[in-house]
Formats: structure tokens, sequence, C-alpha cells
């Protein structure tokens, strides 16, 4: 049980009577580094939402540090310990960068831990959620979801939309986050080559289903493969 | 802690210029203490939560028959009375709240209508208990802490209206900043967001509801204790809608809209229907529409938006 933390089997999911994900069977180990690459349209959200229980389960099973997932509630898999990091980041606009983190506090994390990995949260700590920067934005995002102590951290296109330095400063900082092995990150990119960089292990995406699996030093070797399920950016 | 400081000294400073200036009122302003704690109890759900509801009085009118049954059966004491009027809102809330809480807007909005209309009906039937369409007469209640006994004038009822709407007042500040409370903010902003992080939006919206419930039954203990008399309108839907008027008109979620929200209302509902008894209404409408467009967060954005204008004025002068 110990090298499977997060185990999906033979999942078919979607939205209503949609599926999205079909047959798709994945494992996730503690302390792992995942990505998820494919095009747009191939699943990678659905696969996150399905894990985090915000999408419908057609078929098959998820199972969390030996628990069935099948019919946990979103909030509960979260206590469980998977923490998600939308795409659409869902900052309160309303609520001030303290107060977002605060709003979602957990045992005994604190804000300083926080503001210790993002300072730049410090400095704009007083300042309305509608007021950040989108590179701002995704580090509160992340910093919130680490406030509920995720032992799987799932992160869904972190990097969209970010000017490159901001892109460079969110990896070393997964990187960070990584570097203990206590906390397993599972990185959905469309910025393939940094997602492998950081990855240890790699899933290719088409349609709803895994067309390759293995290694990501071997994937970013194999631009071929590459070139036909990501494309753009990816030279053969 | 500054601020809480100087909100506080704002209110004591209004209430006794308002006792002061208006000493032949006295009944009139403590009915608007008495709203502004039911509308506060409106602003901790809707402002707060983003839980819509028109049946805020269905809890008004719990808390004041409790607490009028109470006062007449049980015990007089002004206080216990209170905390019986708070019992039961919060019961009614919670007990409505765990099916109305699984349900969103329009269904939750008719719902919340036809549980403060059941409500109604039951007290107009158990006429031997509460009076019926006559009201619940005979409430007598004691001294306030054992010391202030209820004066004609209504200078004790004054006063321990004021006390109880800034203690609740104080008490929703606090429950804002919170965590609780932020995550209330949350899940009115992205519900879908506070369960992917942890939050069970059903509980914690029922945890609103039920203390807001507890708050709406203060005001209608409150209501029942000074005027000795609870009728069947404690439940109607006008009194819902109008709370709802003035926590729009005073600006939602700032506890603040609640209570500028609230003495405007019934300032110029006072005025107008005593200059024009039969087109009041008018003005009331009027009113609601200037603030829902120019001032769609309400009044109490006033200052924000008269300062931008100016600053908006300066640049375009220079």
């Amino acid at each position: 049980m110990a090298d499977r933390l997060l185990e999906l089997g033979n999942v078919t999911a979607g939205y209503g009577p949609t599926h999205v994900l079909r047959d798709l069977s994945l494992s996730v180990a503690p302390g792992e580094r995942l990505a998820v690459i494919g095009r747009n349209g191939a699943g990678k959200t659905t696969l996150l939402n399905t894990i985090m229980g915000l999408t419908r389960l057609h078929g098959g099973h998820l199972r969390f540090g030996g628990r069935s997932l099948d019919r946990m509630a979103p909030h509960r898999r979260n206590g469980l310990g998977l923490g998600l990091v939308p795409q659409t980041r869902d900052i309160f606009p309303s609520l001030t960068v303290e107060e977002n983190l605060l709003s979602c506090l957990r045992g005994d994390a604190t804000l300083e831990e926080a503001y210790a990995l993002f300072p730049r949260l410090k400095e704009r700590r007083r300042n309305g959620g509608m007021q950040l920067s989108g590179g701002e934005q995704q580090m509160l995002s992340i910093a919130r979801t680490l406030m509920t102590r995720p032992e799987v951290l799932l992160l869904d296109e972190p990097l969209e939309g970010l000017a490159p330095v901001i892109c460079e400063q969110l990896m070393a900082v997964f990187e960070e986050l990584a570097k203990d092995g206590t906390r397993a990150v599972v990185l959905v990119e469309q910025h393939a080559e940094a997602a492998l960089a950081f990855a240890t292990r790699a899933i290719l995406m088409a349609n709803g289903t895994i067309v390759h699996e293995g290694p990501a030093g071997d994937l970013i070797a194999d631009k071929t493969l590459l070139h036909r399920h990501v494309g753009v950016g990816i030279d053969p | 802690m500054t601020g809480r400081l100087l909100s506080i000294f704002l209110i004591l400073a209004a209430g006794a210029a308002a006792y002061l200036l208006f000493p032949y009122n006295l009944a009139f302003l403590t009915r608007i203490l008495i709203m502004i704690v039911l509308v506060l109890s409106l602003d901790l759900i809707l402002g707060l939560a983003g839980i819509a509801t028109l049946g805020q009085a269905a809890m008004y009118g719990a808390g004041a028959y409790a607490a009028g049954l109470f006062a007449i059966h049980v015990w007089a004491d002004p206080v216990a009375g209170l905390l019986a009027g708070a019992v039961a809102g919060a019961l009614l809330a919670a007990v409505s709240g765990a099916v109305l809480m699984r349900t969103q807007g329009l269904t939750l909005i008719m719902l919340t209508i036809a549980v403060a209309q059941i409500c109604a009906e039951i007290a107009n039937r158990a006429r031997g208990v509460t009076g019926g369409a006559d009201g619940l007469r005979g409430i007598r209640p004691g001294k306030v802490l054992g010391l202030w006994e209820f004066d004609f004038i209504g200078i004790t009822g004054y006063w321990y209206a004021f006390a109880v709407m800034l203690l609740v007042f104080l008490a929703l500040a606090i429950i804002a900043r919170s965590p609780f409370g932020l995550s209330l903010r949350g899940i009115h902003e992205s519900p879908e967001r506070m369960v992917a992080i942890g939050v069970s939006v059903y509980r914690r919206r029922l945890a609103a509801y039920t203390m807001g419930g507890a708050i709406a039954g203060i005001a209608g203990a409150l209501s029942a204790q000074i005027t000795q008399l609870v009728s069947l309108e404690s439940f109607s839907f006008t009194l819902s809608a109008e709370a709802l008027i003035m926590l729009i008109l005073g600006g939602t979620g700032r506890l603040y809209g609640a209570i500028l929200g609230t003495v405007i209302f019934m300032a110029v509902h006072h005025v107008a229907a005593a200059n024009d008894p039969f087109n009041w209404l008018f003005v009331i409408g009027a009113l609601v529409l200037v603030v829902v467009f120019f001032l769609p967060r309400g009044l109490v954005a006033l200052p924000v938006s008269l300062k931008r204008l100016a600053k908006g004025g300066r640049h375009a002068g220079t």
C-alpha cells in the first residue's frame, strides 16, 4: 500500500451524462512528482476534478491511503489529504490576501508558513483579492490550498497565462514543496518541458485516456511522441 | 481594534444623541433598534453567507411568541426571555434549514416564505396558546437585570434594546472577522472552491442560518417584551421583505449597512407616512431605485463613491 497513496482503477467519469475520462487507471506514490500533459480537451482537468469528487463517476474506483473515495464528498477528500489548486484560481475577490488564507486555515497551519513560501503575499496581505496580479493570485491560490495540509497536491495548469519570470518562481516553489519527499505533487501543465523537467514520472493524455506513461526523462527525449500529443511548442 | 473601538463609540454617541434629540419618540426609536437586530441577522445570512431568504420573519415571530409565552408561564426575567427567543429562533432555523440549505435560488426563496406562512398559520390555529388573531397578551416582563423596570415613557425599553443591539453588532463583527465568517464570505463568492479546500458548504450554511435564526429570535423577543404584545404580523411576509429592503438600502455584508439602511428606511417611512399616509410607498420606492441604480453596494458605500467622483472630477479638470 505504501507505494500507492492514490489509486484510480478503470475510472470512467465526466460531467452529467457525458463521459470525459474513459477506463483510466493511475496510481500516485507518496512523495512522487507526476506530470500530466496533453492537449486542450484531453481530460487533464477532468482527471483532477474526478480525484477531488467534482465530477460524476460513471465507473471504476478511486482509493486514497487505502480508503475508497467513490462516494466520499469533495470536502472530506480534502480533509483526508487531497488538495487541488484549480486552473481558475478562484480567489475570493472581496477578501484581502490574509482573509483568503484565514478562510481555510486548518489545524496547526499558520499564515507565516504561507508568507515564508511566498514573501510577495506578505507584502500584499492587506490588498483585496481582485487587486492582485495573475501571478500573485496563483501564489495565493497555491498558498490557500497548502493551508489545508495536503499529502497530494494537485496543480491544474498553474503556469497558464503567467510571465516567464513568474513561471520560474513558481517552479522553484514546486521544487521546494516536493523536495522532502513527504508530499506528492501532480502537475497538470501544457508547458510540457517545464513540467517534465520537474517530474520524475509523466503521463500523456489524449481523448480521456492515458496514451503514454513512463519516466519524465524518457518522454522529454521522445520529441516525436510529444509533438504528436502536445503539438505547439515542441519541435519533433 | 482601533476601528472597532471607534465604531462602538460612534454607535454609542448616535444612541445618546437620538435619546437626547427625540425624547418624545422613544417608542419609535426603540422600534428602529429592534428592527436593526432583525436586519443584522439577515446580514449574517444574506450578506455574509449569501443565503437568499424572504422568510426571516419566521424566526422573528418564533422568538417573539417564545419570549412572550416564557414571560407569561415560566419566568418574567427579560434576559432569560431573550435567551428563550434566541433558542426558539435557532431551533426553527436549524430544523427548517436542514432542508432549506440543500436548495438554492428561487426554490430557496419560495421555501423560506412558505416556512414563515406555515408558522403564521400554526400560531393562528393554536388560539388557546398564542391568542390567535387577537395576539398574545398579558406579557409583563420583570425588571431588566433586576434593576430597571419597563416604564411608560420607554426609557428602559430604549436603553435595553440599544444594549442588546450593540451586543449583537459586536458579536457579529467578531464572527465576520473569524475564520468561520471568512469562510462564509468564501462560500458566498465561490462555493465550489470552498468545497475543494475542505469546507462542508451545507454545514456552514446551516450553522450561519441557525445563528441568524437565533439573532432574529432575539429581535422578536425584544419586540414582545417591549410592546408586551405578539401578533400574527410577527410572521408576515411584509416584515421579511422590509428587512431585506433595509439591508439592500444600507449595503449587504458590512453590518454598518444594516444599521444605516434600517435607520434611513424607518425614518423616511415615518416622515413620509405622516405627511402622506396613502402615497408614502412612492418615496420608499424612489429611494430604493436611486440606491440600486447609483449605489449598488448600498448607502454605506456612499463616502467611497463620492471620493471616487471627486478624484475623477480632479483628473478630468487637470
